[in-house]
């Protein structure tokens, strides 16, 4: 749009260097600037179109604490705790 | 002695002392081991005021204040105990502690508390306790 009729005296006020760069602007610079929309809407449809839907777990998450105890470790001990009952009865 | 003088009425009073005398000295060797605990504690076991929990320590379920001390300087046995136990075998305190832990459970009398690997506390039934899958 040029403002012919707040610069009536000089030229049209005309930023070329400005071109599509504000939507609604007519002329070469709308064309970009309609590109340039149709881009970005293309590329989100094809975003959306891509997704992967994860969904929340129906069961509470249980989060392992023990978990940096290996059950090889455990296994070993095994014998040892046996006789650690039979040792020591009355703190069990 | 000899075979000769020992008569049958003597052998069979002999046998009638011995099998009892036998059943008593295994009796003795082999016996519970809830005979040697505290009558507070046992009694507060078998009442489901403590139960056993999965990382080898008492809880407290209920009872009064004379519970939670009973099972505190318990706990604080055991500890005493796993970390010695746990340096002998070049384990860290809480694997022995664990492991011990789940071979408490076990060894729970019907009627008596655990800790289930999802925290609640459950009654041992008749059946096997719900233990941690890594239990030996």
């Amino acid at each position: 749009m040029k403002l012919s009729r707040l610069t009536d005296l000089a030229s049209p006020a005309t930023s070329f260097g400005m071109w599509g760069q504000y939507p609604g602007r007519s002329g070469r610079g709308a064309t970009i600037a309609a590109a340039r929309k149709a881009a970005v809407l293309m590329a989100g449809t094809m975003t959306l179109a891509g997704c992967i839907s994860v969904n929340a777990p129906d069961k509470p998450i249980v989060i392992e604490l023990n978990i940096n105890i290996k059950q090889e470790v455990i296994y070993r001990l095994a014998e040892d705790v046996k006789q650690n009952i039979e040792a020591n009865p009355d703190i069990f | 002695m000899t075979h000769a003088v020992t008569s049958t009425s003597l052998r069979s009073w002999k046998r009638r002392l011995i099998a009892p005398a036998i059943v008593l000295a295994f009796a003795g060797v082999s016996g519970p081991a809830w005979a040697d605990r505290d009558p507070a504690y046992a009694a507060a076991r078998s009442a489901g005021q403590v139960g056993e929990k999965t990382d080898g320590y008492l809880g407290v379920i209920g009872g009064g204040g004379d519970v939670r001390g009973l099972v505190d300087k318990i706990n604080i046995q055991r500890r005493a105990n796993y970390t010695q136990r746990a340096q002998a075998q070049n384990a860290t305190v809480e694997e022995y502690a664990f492991t011990q832990g789940c071979m408490l459970i076990q060894r729970t009398s019907p009627g008596e508390k655990y800790q289930a690997p999802d925290g609640s506390w459950q009654t041992r039934g008749a059946g096997a306790p719900q233990r941690d899958p890594r239990c030996p």
